[in-house]
């Protein structure tokens, strides 16, 4: 184990430079941000993940961006285990019928001010999965969304960069 | 009807040959149907899967001692046909489930609550039998009597980045005397989706049944699809379809290993498991052009080649992942803080796994020698070598020692196909449509992923049904967590790793 912790030390970062905001992101956000949104939080946000009903594939990226390589903390975004504890909700998945509530709870939970960004194609048009008498619709249909990150899953690198955006147009 | 008696399905199906799928076909009538319950519970074969289509209701039971895999159907009668949970309690969700998807009546179904309807659909699913009633959706839990209980109810939303799903704990103290699980938040209609769709839209939907095992299911749709259409892909797909499965079950067992020592508090292995995974997927990335490889595999072969670099990519990434996993192991296997937590932690007993024909590494953790690529291999399996993972305690620790001894196999795995790997097309043609049948099992990374598929004469999906490996492990959770701490609930939890998205379809 003591090796182990050591050549943790010494082998170096795994890290990759910071992505530049994306450019669809900070337009999108141009249009959602309010003034008062951007009273400022100082460069931290704490975000809540909701799965309204993903495959999973979401959550299997929005884990990588944090592991070292992408290392989402860097940039003072922590993931936080209460809605109660949150400024961002981060939502995938066609919102099911079944979590619907679930989501509208969690959202109401969440104090003020606070920003949704529905990830991936599911949560912003149910994907694969439109249509289905099983899903209530995509994100925006059910909360308000400030800020979409496509992909089926978003690779962690286009994750960060939306939410680099969403850190950089609240600092405004 | 004559009194029935424990079935074996060998006994049926003696003189008769399987399909091009391995499946043999059956048609037989209630009697036997109940018998072959009856059998299951006794342990003389294996329940694989249960739905309906069309006008009966279909088993799948597998044999894996003589390589016998069976598909038997029975006629509903006014929308009822007699329940395999009655007698194999395995089946109790299955029936559940049909009866709130489908609207038909599993006679005698020992629980009559709802599964996955929740109550919550403006109108019942397409695949509802007309006039059928939709099942009474109040939903009441089991009831814990008995001083000094409490509960804890817990989700959908869990604490973590997790799927949705809820856990009902009634607690004495810090011990779990009861765990009842409540699934089917994350329920999209797949099946009623696909039916009706043609091939290529339905693979597109069969690969995000639960993102995490997208190959194998991709795979396993692929294997139906060519079944029904006696469509054979070419070899060299075969083989980089076998180069993804692997690296998809590659890189979770690596995560799996790291969230699973994560949960028992030693960050620094989970940081390191997580590099590695992250180089297991960048590799696929570069190779396969997606990082999970989604849609990579179609019916009639693959949809990205490999370049001949792109072999040496992935041998490259195997010294290093290899070097990188090996490090954690030996941490692992040296720390006795770690193995205070999961030795002999939620312990799931042989007698458990094979009643519920547990696939994966919570059926090969507690004795349960079930592989589907040594038991029913397709290809490229039959022609490669590797050693079954298994062991017996059935505590995390031994779900912790299946999952590393399947890294290495898989890695072992990898590097002989690449060396069988010849170049050649990767699509053969699509065969005339034509109307027909196919099942298919493989194994993902979590255990046996089954399909079966029902093609109409223009070759659109005219039934599907699938059945995730995680359906015969959840009920083994509840089991898993009697008795132990509250605060090991993650650690028993991750370390069965089961797919809500998969499970509620
Ligand atoms: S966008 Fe893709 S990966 Fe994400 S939940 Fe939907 S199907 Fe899964």
């Amino acid at each position: 184990m003591r090796s182990l912790l050591f050549r943790s030390l010494i082998d170096g970062s795994a890290v990759v430079a910071p992505p530049q905001p994306g450019s669809a992101a900070v337009a999108e956000l141009a249009q959602t941000l309010g003034q008062q949104a951007r009273a400022c939080l100082g460069r931290s946000l704490a975000i809540r993940e909701v799965d309204a009903g993903s495959c999973n594939g979401c959550e299997l990226e929005i884990h990588a961006i944090n592991n070292p390589v992408y290392d989402v903390e860097r940039f003072g975004l922590k993931f936080v285990a209460s809605p109660r504890h949150a400024d961002v909700l981060l939502v995938t998945g066609p919102v099911t019928w079944n979590m619907r509530q679930a989501l509208e709870r969690t959202y109401a939970a969440t104090p003020s001010p606070k920003w949704v960004v529905a990830l991936g194609d599911c949560a912003a048009n149910c994907g694969v999965f439109a249509g289905s008498y099983a899903c209530a619709g995509a994100v925006k249909d059910i909360i308000p969304v400030d800020l979409h990150i496509g992909g089926c899953p978003p690779p962690p690198i286009e994750i960060l960069k939306g939410l680099l955006a969403l850190v950089a147009e609240m600092k405004k | 009807m004559k009194r029935p008696v424990p079935l074996a399905a060998a006994a049926l199906t003696a003189k008769l040959k399987a399909g091009p799928d391995g499946f043999i076909r059956l048609r037989i009538d209630e009697r036997d149907w109940i018998g072959l319950a009856m059998g299951c519970a006794e342990g003389l074969q294996d329940l694989l899967a249960l739905w309906v289509d069309d006008d009966a209701a279909h088993m799948g039971l597998g044999v894996p001692a003589l390589k016998l895999r069976i598909i038997v159907s029975v006629p509903l009668k006014h929308g009822s046909f007699p329940s395999v949970a009655k007698n194999h309690a395995a089946a109790i969700r299955l029936e559940r489930a049909l009866r709130d998807l489908r609207g038909v009546d599993p006679k005698g179904l020992p629980d009559q609550r709802n599964w996955i309807d929740h109550g919550k659909w403006p109108s019942p699913p397409p695949s509802m039998k007309k006039g059928a009633e939709r099942p009474d959706t109040s939903y009441a839990f089991l009831a814990a009597e008995g001083e000094g209980l409490h509960q804890i109810a817990v989700g959908p939303v869990h604490a973590g980045i997790i799927e949705p799903g809820h856990f009902r704990f009634t607690a004495n103290g810090e011990a779990v005397v009861r765990l009842e699980e409540r699934l089917g938040y994350a329920h999209k209609g797949i099946e009623a989706l696909c039916r009706g769709a043609d091939i290529a839209t339905a693979a597109r939907i069969v690969a995000r049944i639960s993102g995490d095992s997208t190959v194998a299911y991709s795979y396993a749709f692929a294997l139906a699809v060519e079944a029904a259409l006696k469509w054979r892909p070419p070899p060299r797909a075969i083989l980089l379809r076998g180069i993804m499965a692997e690296l998809e079950r590659l890189s979770h067992h690596v995560n799996d290993v790291g969230a699973i020592c994560n949960d028992a508090s030693v960050v620094v292995l989970h940081a390191h498991c997580t590099l590695v995974r992250e180089d297991i997927l960048r590799t696929s990335n570069q190779c396969f052009g997606h990082r999970m490889m989604m849609d990579c595999i179609v019916p009639g072969g693959v949809a990205t080649d490999l370049s001949g670099e792109g072999a040496d990519v992935i041998e490259s990434l195997l010294m290093r992942c290899g070097a990188g996993f090996e490090a954690v192991v030996r941490v692992y296997d040296e720390a006795p803080s770690l193995q205070d937590r999961t030795v002999s932690t939620g312990v799931v007993s042989a007698e458990l796994a094979k009643r519920f024909g547990a696939g994966g590494h919570v059926g090969r953790a507690s004795g349960r020698a079930f592989d589907t690529r040594k038991n029913f291999p397709y290809a490229p399996y039959e022609e490669l070598d590797f050693t079954m993972a298994l062991h017996e305690e059935g505590d995390v620790d031994a779900r912790v020692w299946v999952r590393i001894e399947e890294v290495r196999s898989s890695m072992a795995l990898i590097r002989q196909m690449l060396k069988l790997l010849v170049p050649g097309p990767l699509m053969s043609a699509m065969p005339k449509a034509r109307a027909g049948e196919g099942a298919a099992m493989v194994e993902s990374f979590r255990g046996d992923v089954f399909a079966a598929l029902r093609l109409d004469d223009t070759a659109r999906v005219a039934n599907f049904h699938a059945r995730d490996p995680s359906c015969f492990q959840w009920p083994l959770l509840e089991a898993a967590i009697e008795g132990n701490i509250v605060a090991d609930f993650p650690l028993c939890n991750k370390s069965f790793n089961c797919s809500y998205s998969g499970h509620d379809m």
